[in-house]
């Protein structure tokens, strides 16, 4: 299985990016090796800024380029942009300013560094803000389409990438669609819905499943705002019962999305899958991954108690 | 728009007495609609309004090149008001100046108009969307190394409150400008010397604040910033000196022109009863 992640894909798109747009600035807060915006600046210097560890001032002066006509795409940890939360509210997203905050080491993929660098509530602190939207890309191929279709799509944009290197789930043909869901595997007795790093332990799942003669719809959700309701809406109507999986809080993320949708629309059975409202710790990834329950086998005996609660 | 009354002389641009006394009378008019519109809303920060008064009109009426007929003229120079709550002076400014009718001032603050309680970039003129402390110098900041990047000639310029100092980003900001010699931007900061709580020696010491912008690497210039000749010779100075930024500390009272206001921070946050109202304009009749 070939593996990327999902910041190398970013650091790709940006030199290529580079090339084809000139309003493409990069800014980075003393990370660049980190978030690979490093590429983008060796190729591009005078379009490259650092600011040095000052992310609110990272923020601000994304905001004066996006004033004046630039494409700023800028990095740094998911956790370190949060620190900027409100000056991305006040300024980026209250002006609906065309900034593209691409941050890397995203959910428990900082594993050895520990709570302090990990980030489990940025979708939430995110999706929260009007005019902000917020995309997780699944795989390396789309993280790189979201990230060339974001820079000609005026307005801010969170996109959320990971340090590790994943399973390639897309081939070089797949079309990135804003905000649609993509249909992975259709089946007819439940819906998991899944987002970025989970999007692999969701397919996973749905095999097991199959072995067990379950059959599993399997939606990726890369585009968690503005999220497809209708795709949501129609597959727990089909399917009666929906899982959601996410490498963040469970509290606020992509479930708490598709739980809002569902309670209002078409309530069925439903579980969320993430962090139990907890801090992260040092670890390996795989390892932080077990503890959290976000692996196909946990989610495959969640899925199994979902189904019986459906009966 | 364009330098009226300025006269070349050495390379440093002179004013002259009709362009001071021009200058002085639209300050007086300006205080006149800051203090109404103030009223009017029932809220709002008169004081720290009052105080920045002289300089925005020189800006606007004197150094700045600009097009009100035009607010989106690419080679514009750009003015952002950090300082957020200060908010009906630049409304006031904007609409003498012709971004929009006069006759809206008094819908400040109101539901449903565009002159929000901040500064709303949905406001002709309005470059940015304000209010919340430490951030004007960043956004400036951006603008200035587009500028920079584009070789364009505009220059950008952002007013700061002293208070608004203790905002860490406003350093981070600081730093940056002078590491990217960013010569196409200035900063003022409002040096009124009083924030919500009180004294800024006594809430949380500024001083010496000349000397931290120069430790930080800018051109420093202190002036009288209600007396409109230092004004607009530190904004010539500034836009003449080059390799950095310039960061203007502007001596200032809060509630200037109004004697019962002036140096009182009651008038930080509230508005002017109508008596109080009536007494201001009286004393602003020139």
């Amino acid at each position: 299985m070939e593996l990327k992640s999902t910041r190398d894909a970013y650091g790709d798109a940006l030199v290529a990016l580079g090339k084809e747009k000139e309003e493409v600035v990069v800014l980075d807060a003393d990370l660049s090796v980190s978030t690979q915006t490093n590429k983008f600046a060796k190729k591009y210097p005078e379009r490259f800024f650092n600011v040095g560890c000052a992310e609110q001032n990272l923020i601000g002066v994304a905001a004066g380029l996006a004033i004046a006509e630039k494409t700023p795409f800028v990095s740094t940890y998911a956790i370190f942009s949060n620190r900027a939360w409100e000056q991305i509210r006040n300024t980026i997203a209250h002006d609906n300013l065309n900034v593209k905050i691409a941050v890397s080491h995203a959910g428990l993929t900082n594993g050895p560094d520990g709570a302090s660098h990990q980030s489990l509530e940025d979708i939430a602190l995110m999706r929260v803000i009007p005019n902000m939207m917020v995309i997780v890309p699944s795989d390396a191929v789309e993280a790189e389409k979201a990230v060339m279709s974001e820079a000609s799509r005026a307005g801010p944009a969170y996109i959320r990438l990971n340090r590790v290197k994943t399973p390639i789930i897309f081939d070089e043909n797949y079309e990135f669609r804003y905000g649609e869901a993509v249909k992975l595997i259709d089946g007819d007795d439940l819906t998991i819905i899944a987002t970025g790093t989970m999007v692999h332990e969701a397919l996973d799942t749905a095999k097991m499943l199959a072995e067990e003669n379950i059959s599993t719809c399997v939606l990726n959700i890369h585009t968690v705002k503005p999220i497809d309701k209708e795709s949501i809406i129609k597959e727990a109507r089909r399917t009666g019962a929906t899982v959601t999986v996410e490498e963040h809080s469970i509290y606020g993320g992509l479930g708490g999305a598709v739980a809002e949708i569902l309670a209002e629309t078409y309530p069925v059975p439903m579980r969320i899958i993430g962090v139990n409202d907890e801090f992260g710790e040092s670890g390996e990834y795989q390892e932080l991954l077990k503890k959290h329950g976000l692996t196909s086998n946990y989610i495959f005996k969640s899925v199994k108690e979902l189904l019986e609660m459906k009966r | 728009m364009h330098s009226q009354g300025a006269s070349e002389l050495g390379g440093i641009s002179m004013i002259d007495r009709e362009s001071i006394k021009r200058l002085e009378d639209k300050a007086r008019k300006i205080r006149k609609q800051v203090i109404n519109m103030i009223y009017v809303a029932g809220s709002g920060h008169p004081g720290g309004s009052l105080s920045c008064v002289d300089i925005l009109t020189t800006l606007y009426f004197h150094t700045m090149n600009h097009n009100p007929l035009e607010p989106e003229w690419t080679d514009r120079d750009r003015f952002i008001l950090s300082k957020g709550h200060a908010a009906p002076t630049l409304y006031a400014i904007l609409a003498e100046a012709g971004y929009f009718p006069v006759k809206r001032l008094p819908s400040l603050r109101k539901m449903g108009s565009m002159l929000q309680g901040h500064p709303d970039s949905k406001v002709p003129g309005v470059e940015v969307s304000s209010g919340s402390l430490g951030q004007g110098l960043s956004i400036a900041n951006g603008i200035a190394m587009a500028g920079k990047l584009d070789k364009r000639v505009y220059r950008v310029c952002t007013l700061l409150g002293d208070g608004e100092c203790d905002e860490g980003q406003v350093w981070e900001a600081a730093m940056l400008a002078s590491h990217y010699k960013l010569d196409n931007l200035t900063a003022i900061v409002d040096r009124n010397g009083l924030q919500i709580d009180g004294l800024t020696e006594k809430i949380m010491r500024l001083e010496p604040i000349a000397g931290k912008w120069k430790a930080f690497g800018w051109h420093v210039i202190e002036i009288d910033g209600n007396e409109i000749i230092e004004i607009a010779a530190a904004l010539d100075e500034a836009n003449s000196t080059q390799g950095r930024p310039t960061a203007i500390i502007a001596h200032t009272f809060k509630g200037k022109g109004i004697s019962f206001m002036e140096w009182i921070n009651a008038f930080h946050g509230r508005a002017l009863n109508k008596e109080e109202m009536e007494k201001a304009l009286e004393e602003l009749k020139g």
